[in-house]
């Protein structure tokens, strides 16, 4: 208690925010965000031993592992070889276009799984299941491994690979002893990010026909009110997401590969191709026609033709389209500002006053990034259930659920603008005779303003393209272009389905472009994820 | 272990010739230092010879074997050439030992065949060779870089500015322990460098590169006493340049009447004196020697260079004084040169 004062007084004394007030609202924000995580611990805590191992026995959970298991290792193999390769070949190759290619391979980040599987699933049904749900997440999440790693060629030290070479290395030698080995840390952190991503997806296996812990969770929640066994199958995968996020910050952490960084250092060369170039531009537009071009081409198809065409017909109508818009819209907007300034306290405490309280928060807010959104959605569902009635099925409910879900993502932007807008600038503005608040009017929140509109259009993209936790908790009756999407999908009405998913795809792609054209390409790793 | 010999080579990027014609031979087992300002070409040439870029003219032959021609080009694996590049560029993901048989074939790799020699060759305790690169300073991973091109046992060690990435006080103790490790291995060694002081204390002889071309081969005391022309001789280190006519092995110039280093010369001349050669004594004691007012001292310490005001000239003389001399500014001192000057005819 006294030392806590004291930290005050001498926050006082340095002229910026700080102190109690600013203390109390993060810790606040950081306990609201990891409330969900607690409740279901304290839910899987409900059990007995002996129930707990009846229903987690059940050779329908030993299936559903195998499956989750097998998804998840296969995906983070097929994208760590896919966004490795293309990598290697855009950023250390002499490839016709290679600024083009890097581009196109990053736009699939911005294209929401269940809108791809719905594109998939509607040329055939030989695609559902396991080949499906593999071949529409590598599609997705290879982005995720490909933007670590071209950085991490781009920010090679070209001395490495020519002394390896005057030291006798061919240069397929010196890629596995040289460059590989220095790679391992942004490769090893994607893969994990790619499995947390796996690990937490929904739409695509439900749209696909997969059947893994998250399908099962909401099914099981979806058939009785007692979401108990729904209850220990989340914390079951929430228990898998943890594991996962543990061992990213471990390999992040263990990346202490520094480089002393004096002067100019020349770029890297580029390797000539010779009579492997124009295979390999074939196979980079191969995979941009089946990333980008069957969904896309198939998007335009279904939007041409009549409600009939489909396996189940259905009507689209007009009034609908425009209200799921602006639902989706609406809630875009609502979510994203709230989310923005939930994660104010926090991202300035952590610019301005580091250490240990600020380090503890930090990480407990980063927590919540391995838990999967369905157990999120679960958790505050139930919670709202027992204890806050009322909140039950309203807007707020689901725009607080999207700021539990994209707070570690907007908090990412917003520590780092406030963080730019230095402290010396802010305490300079103090000394000339302004009080707190005005401070942050005039001098902090126009140098951060960008960092902090970059959040809040990273969490917009989000929560548009977000399904799991609107279908969970949005208010009966209010539909957003995912519901719509999911629910024709669902009942294979594909022509139904198609203007919705247009939209949702234009706004995604549009939003995006901005983003990346504004911030550059690495603006965007943060979404893929939830 | 082998000779250097490169002849004619040429070099441009993008239509600006960044060298051009460049004839040099290094003999076996020497050590020769290019000297060189920033943008002179000297990085470019060290590629060449490694093999990372392609000659557009000349070749380059190594040990007797034609290593780059037109038509030509061994591809840098098979040289055998050691790289020392600037910043040391150590792996760091592999220990120290890792690093110094890194280019040896795996058997030897394993034993860790020569670590222990090596490590004592560039002067590193035995001790190093399990620490991580990260945990030694920028001399110590300069001295396990070079470790690491000596091991394979290459025909030519290159060194590319080896010591500009170090603070002065590690620069020269890494660059007394890089000479001794070159000498006992006996490696044909270029440094590149566009330090003057570390090429004159280096190299056995010292070529200068000048906008890509070679403009002298020669070794450090002739080099600094007779430069060819007075924009190397400044660059070379400080320069007294005055005006003199010549006449039969002497010149007459504001500093009285000096001797002449190389040969007659007759008619107009610059003058090249070093600022050390000028001595500065007691006026009263000397009445016929030249007259200067000391404008300005800048006390070294071992050193001071001291700006002199001659009446005779527009511009002020730099001369270098021991440390121990007492002057004061403002006073009257008389000049007297010693050793002998060189001179360059005056363009017409």
């Amino acid at each position: 208690m006294l030392s806590a004062l004291m930290n005050w007084r001498q926050a006082a004394n340095r002229h910026v925010v700080g102190g109690w007030p600013l203390r109390l609202l993060a810790l606040a924000v950081a306990l609201l965000v990891l409330l969900p995580l607690l409740f279901t611990v304290w839910q899987a805590c409900q059990f007995e031993p002996a129930e707990a191992r009846q229903l987690l026995l059940r050779p329908l959970v030993g299936e559903l592992a195998g499956n989750t298991l097998l998804i998840v290792l296969a995906t983070t193999c097929s994208c760590a070889l896919l966004g490795t390769a293309s990598a290697w070949f855009v950023e250390r190759t002499q490839l016709p276009g290679h600024g083009w290619w890097a581009l196109l391979a990053v736009v699939p980040l911005a294209m929401p799984t269940f809108v791809t599987s719905y594109a998939w699933v509607s040329l055939s049904d030989l695609l559902q299941g396991f080949y499906g749900a593999w071949l529409v997440l590598t599609i997705a999440y290879a982005p995720l491994i490909f933007l670590p790693v071209s950085a991490a060629l781009r920010g090679m030290d070209p001395a490495l690979e020519e002394s390896a070479r005057t030291l006798g290395l061919g240069p397929w030698a010196c890629f596995f002893r040289v460059i590989l080995p220095q790679l391992r840390p942004a490769l090893l952190g994607g893969m994990l990010l790619v499995a947390l991503s796996t690990l937490s997806e929904f739409g695509a296996f439900m749209l696909l026909h997969f059947h893994t812990f998250t399908t099962e969770i909401f099914a099981e929640y979806r058939a009785g009110f007692d979401s108990s066994g729904a209850a220990l199958l989340a914390a079951l995968l929430m228990l898998l997401g943890l594991v996962c996020l543990w061992a990213e910050r471990r390999v992040r952490h263990q990346a202490s590969y520094e480089r002393r960084d004096r002067g100019a250092r020349r770029a890297p060369q580029r390797y000539a191709l010779g009579k492997y170039r124009w295979p390999l531009v074939l196979a980079f537009a191969l995979q941009t026609i089946v990333s980008l071009g069957v969904p896309l081409a198939t998007l335009m198809y279904w939007v041409t033709q009549h409600g009939d065409a489909a396996i189940t017909p259905a009507e689209v109508s007009p009034e609908l389209l425009w209200q799921a818009t602006l639902s989706s819209l609406e809630l875009g907007l609502s979510g994203a500002v709230l989310t923005t300034l939930l994660a104010l306290p926090l991202g300035y405490l952590l610019a301005r006053h580091p250490g240990r309280f600020s380090s503890w928060l930090e990480s407990s807010v980063y927590l919540v990034q391995g838990v999967p959104g369905i157990v999120i959605a679960l958790a505050l569902v139930t919670l709202c259930i027992q204890f806050v009635q009322p909140l039950y099925q309203s807007n707020l409910l689901l725009v607080l659920a999207y700021s539990i879900l994209f707070l570690p993502l907007a908090m990412v932007s917003v520590r780092s603008a406030l963080l730019q807008a230095e402290s010396r600038l802010e305490e300079l503005a103090r000394s000339l005779g302004l009080n707190w608040w005005q401070a942050m009017l005039r001098v902090v929140l126009p140098l951060a303003g960008p960092g902090l509109g970059a959040a809040a259009s990273l969490v917009f993209i989000s929560i548009v393209t977000e399904l799991t936790a609107t279908l969970l908790l949005s208010p009966i009756g209010t539909e957003t272009l995912a519901t719509q999407i999911w629910a024709d999908t669902a009942a294979l009405a594909f022509a139904a389905a198609a203007p919705y998913a247009l939209i949702l795809t234009a706004i995604s792609l549009c939003s995006t472009w901005l983003l990346m054209s504004l911030l550059g390409r690495n603006a965007i790793s943060g979404l893929g994820n939830g | 272990m082998s000779e250097l010999s490169i002849q004619g080579v040429s070099k441009h990027f993008n239509g600006h010739s960044v060298l051009d014609g460049i004839d040099l031979t290094v003999a076996s087992g020497a050590m020769l230092a290019l000297l060189g300002p920033s943008g002179s070409g000297k990085t470019t040439l060290l590629r060449l010879l490694c093999g990372f870029e392609r000659c557009d003219a000349g070749d380059i032959m190594l040990n007797g074997q034609l290593v780059s021609s037109a038509g030509v080009h061994l591809s840098p694996e098979k040289r055998q050439i050691g790289y020392v590049p600037q910043e040391g560029a150590l792996f760091p993901h592999l220990s120290v030992a890792d690093n110094i048989v890194f280019g040896l074939p795996r058997a030897q790799r394993k034993a860790r065949h020569r670590v222990a020699e090596l490590l004592e060759m560039v002067g590193l305790p035995a001790e190093f060779a399990d620490r991580a690169p990260q945990q030694l300073s920028g001399g110590q991973q300069q001295r396990v870089a070079l470790a690491r091109a000596l091991a394979p046992r290459p025909a030519l060690v290159l060194l590319d500015e080896p010591f500009s990435a170090l603070d002065a006080a590690l620069r020269v103790e890494t660059r007394q322990a890089v000479q001794q490790a070159l000498e006992a291995s006996g490696a044909t060694a270029l440094i590149v460098t566009h330090d003057q002081a570390e090429a004159l204390t280096m190299g056995q002889q010292v070529a200068v590169l000048w906008q890509g071309k070679l403009l002298q081969v020669d070794a450090p005391q002739q080099l600094y006493r007779q430069p060819l022309t007075a924009e190397l001789a400044g660059f070379i280190g400080d320069a007294v340049l005055l005006d003199g006519m010549a006449e039969e092995g002497m010149v007459n110039c504001a500093l009285g009447r000096l001797p002449l280093r190389d040969g007659p010369k007759n008619g107009r001349v610059n003058v090249l004196l070093r600022p050390e050669q000028i001595r500065l004594r007691d006026a009263a004691a000397h009445p016929d020697a030249p007259r200067a007012r000391i404008e300005q001292i800048d006390f070294y310490g071992h050193d001071a260079c001291v700006r002199l005001r001659l009446p005779t000239l527009t511009s002020p003389l730099l001369a270098r004084v021991p440390g121990h001399q007492s002057l004061q500014r403002g006073s009257e001192v008389a000049l007297q040169v010693e050793g002998r000057a060189s001179a360059f005819l005056q363009p017409a």
